[in-house]
């Protein structure tokens, strides 16, 4: 009965349930916009989701409504990401474990940080007109290995950001037990920091591999599109953003249609990766020194 | 720092008293510790070099247009019209500020509100479960953005807000319906706000954390309401953090392209209100990368473009990302 006490309709109280009220009605309304895009894309792409799609190749006139699937663009999507990914691992233990063993929280750390920062922020259009500079300058033409490249480039800080993140949490006791031992910064780094890395590893990985397959405006550029499945590193290759794009802009009805698929299956790929990398996290989480 | 330091100087192991050593095991560990170090310096100076390679590629690409016109006639130019060897940028740069200032006043106040909500008021239930729905948020594809902007936003903008504007507020000149369709500056700016929330959120909510206790119980204690708190000890130590988050999303907003392109209606005209369609500069990159290689100086001028772009959105980050950096270290320091 709090209320019927005369202290709470004092302007500030009201002040108070009102502020609660508004921010309470913006976190539903950013949160229920999650839903509704979700409600969207499986109203519109469920009924246009078949067998055919996600197991055929566009046969001739499927760009006017006739018969076979996306596959190409599926598969097409899944190397260009995992190359991507795998790119980007190449170079982003090595500096994750630099900055954590030799940089710390030095100044020049913090520089490669904020470089790693920037990074993350340009966006892909850009690092996909470097890549079209980087493709006429190497003499290569719209390639699968072209399109890797350049999702490398993209998911590099992302990936080396992620790592950074979970290592920094790391207890300096464990780095300094080794370190006591007479071992060399490069066996802390290779026996301790690694393993106490693993989580942040899978982490970036997934978080990599969700940004490199949704990514559309880099392959745009470099990855081209095609019907057929790529064969080798030096063809072009379909991906899904783009088939969800390139349908949706056709006149034909039937095609939009399977855009909206297109989209459906994008987005399912995207949270069953965003999900699972939360659940992996979690479960090797366990086996870490905290 | 200081250890490995030690070991790199002293490099040929003298013996020491009593005890003999093991050169061979120690020089072998020290040499491989060694090469590793410069090994992964080089990588990890990668991502320095990498912004200065990206920029001056973009410039070298992009230098035939900037010596063949005038940069203000570039800039200020009105007229795009590739074939006749005209390139004006102007209404496509101001298509992109229009856009992405929509897109973050739609933002600011909700972010800020949530933020403040998931890091003063809520349940640390709430806060499991938010967390993982903004995550989610943050990890769908721009392209599917495109296709709820294209579903959901463009109609409700066409048969909602534009009726709605056209009766209340159709003397006000930027709310003015020119041409109903739908595709406009609007339906981008909400597409953008949503999409940019989850980074800005994240961001204050991690700038809020920053605050130490101490301050906001010393306030409750004299009796003051939570949100008097919030407004007059917490907001003002984190306010050029949360101007810093902001300006973040805004140049994530700024380079934001096929979400964008699939709503904004794409039409390369000045635009004078939000319900006007607008042509920015990622979208005029992404659509005419196919052709641009036939016209003369075509491909030069989109790279300029991009080289607008990227410098725009460059100098936004750097200045943002060492406000929010500077802001968190006091966190990690105390």
């Amino acid at each position: 009965m709090g209320f019927l006490r005369k202290k709470y309709w004092q302007r500030r109280h009201l002040m108070e349930a009102f502020m609660k009220l508004v921010m309470r009605v913006s976190l539903v309304i950013v949160t229920g916009s999650l839903g509704l895009i979700l409600w969207i894309v499986i109203v519109r792409g469920l009924p246009a989701l078949s067998w055919d799609m996600v197991t055929k190749i566009p046969e001739g006139g499927y760009y006017m409504g006739k018969g076979g699937g996306i596959l190409n663009a599926i598969l097409g999507s899944l190397y260009l990401a995992a190359g991507g990914t795998l790119l980007a691992m190449i170079f982003s233990v090595p500096i994750a474990m630099y900055l954590k063993t030799y940089l710390g929280d030095s100044k020049w750390g913090n520089y490669v940080r904020l470089s790693l920062d920037v990074l993350w922020g340009i966006p892909s259009i850009v690092y996909g007109a470097f890549g079209f500079t980087l493709m006429i300058a190497l003499g290569l033409r719209a390639s699968l290995l072209a399109g890797i490249i350049v999702l490398g480039l993209i998911e590099l800080p992302i990936m080396t950001r992620a790592m950074d993140e979970v290592i920094r949490r790391m207890p300096v006791d464990l780095e300094h037990a080794a370190l006591a031992l007479g071992s060399t910064k490069f066996e802390v780094a290779l026996r301790v920091v690694t393993r106490q890395m693993l989580p942040g590893i899978t982490t970036a990985i997934l978080l990599g591999f969700g940004r490199g397959i949704g990514d559309a405006a880099s392959v745009l550029f470099t990855a081209g599109y095609t019907d057929r499945i790529p064969t080798s590193l030096m063809r072009p290759t379909a991906s899904l953003p783009l088939a969800v794009f390139f349908q949706l802009g056709s006149p034909y009805p039937e095609v939009q249609q399977r855009g909206y698929a297109a989209a459906l299956i994008l987005t399912i790929i995207v949270l069953a990766v965003s999900l699972g990398s939360r659940w992996l996290s979690a479960r090797l989480n366990k086996y870490t020194v905290k | 720092m200081s250890q490995s330091n030690q070991i790199s100087k002293s490099q040929p192991i003298k013996k020491t008293e009593g005890r003999p050593n093991r050169p061979s095991v120690a020089a072998h560990r020290i040499s491989l510790d060694q090469t590793v170090r410069k090994s992964f310096l080089v990588i990890t100076l990668l991502p320095l070099f990498l912004i200065i390679i990206v920029t001056i590629a973009l410039v070298i690409r992009s230098w035939p247009i900037l010596v063949a016109y005038p940069i203000k006639d570039l800039l200020l130019g009105n007229i795009w019209r590739p074939d006749k060897g005209l390139f004006g940028f102007f209404p496509y740069i101001i298509a992109t500020f229009w856009v992405t200032i929509v897109g973050v006043l739609l933002a600011t106040p909700l972010c800020i509100f949530v933020s403040i909500y998931l890091s003063e008021y809520a349940h640390s239930f709430t806060r499991m479960v938010a967390k993982p729905i903004l995550d989610l948020l943050a990890a769908i594809p721009p392209v599917v953005y495109g296709v709820w902007g294209l579903v959901a936003i463009v109609p409700f903008v066409d048969k909602v807000l534009a009726p709605l504007s056209d009766r209340w507020l159709s003397s006000v000149t930027i709310f003015k319906v020119n041409q109903p369709t739908g595709f406009s500056i609007l339906s981008a700016g909400i597409v953008l706000a949503v999409m940019i929330a989850p980074l800005i959120i994240s961001v204050m909510y991690e700038i809020f954390s920053t605050v130490s206790n101490d301050l906001r119980h010393a306030a409750l204690a004299v009796g003051a309401t939570q949100w008097q708190t919030i407004r007059s000890v917490v907001l003002p130590q984190v306010a050029p953090g949360i101007i810093a988050a902001i300006v973040l999303g805004a140049s994530r907003a700024l380079g934001e392209t096929i979400a964008v392109l699939m709503v904004v209606g794409n039409v390369p005209k000045t635009p004078t209100s939000i319900f006007d369609a607008a042509y920015p500069l990622p979208a005029l990159i992404a659509n005419n990368y196919g052709d641009m290689m036939s016209i003369p100086l075509y491909d030069s001028a989109l790279l300029a473009a991009a080289l607008v772009l990227l410098i725009v959105i460059l100098i936004f980050n750097i200045l943002s990302m060492l406000v929010i950096q500077r802001m968190l270290r006091q966190k990690w320091a105390s």
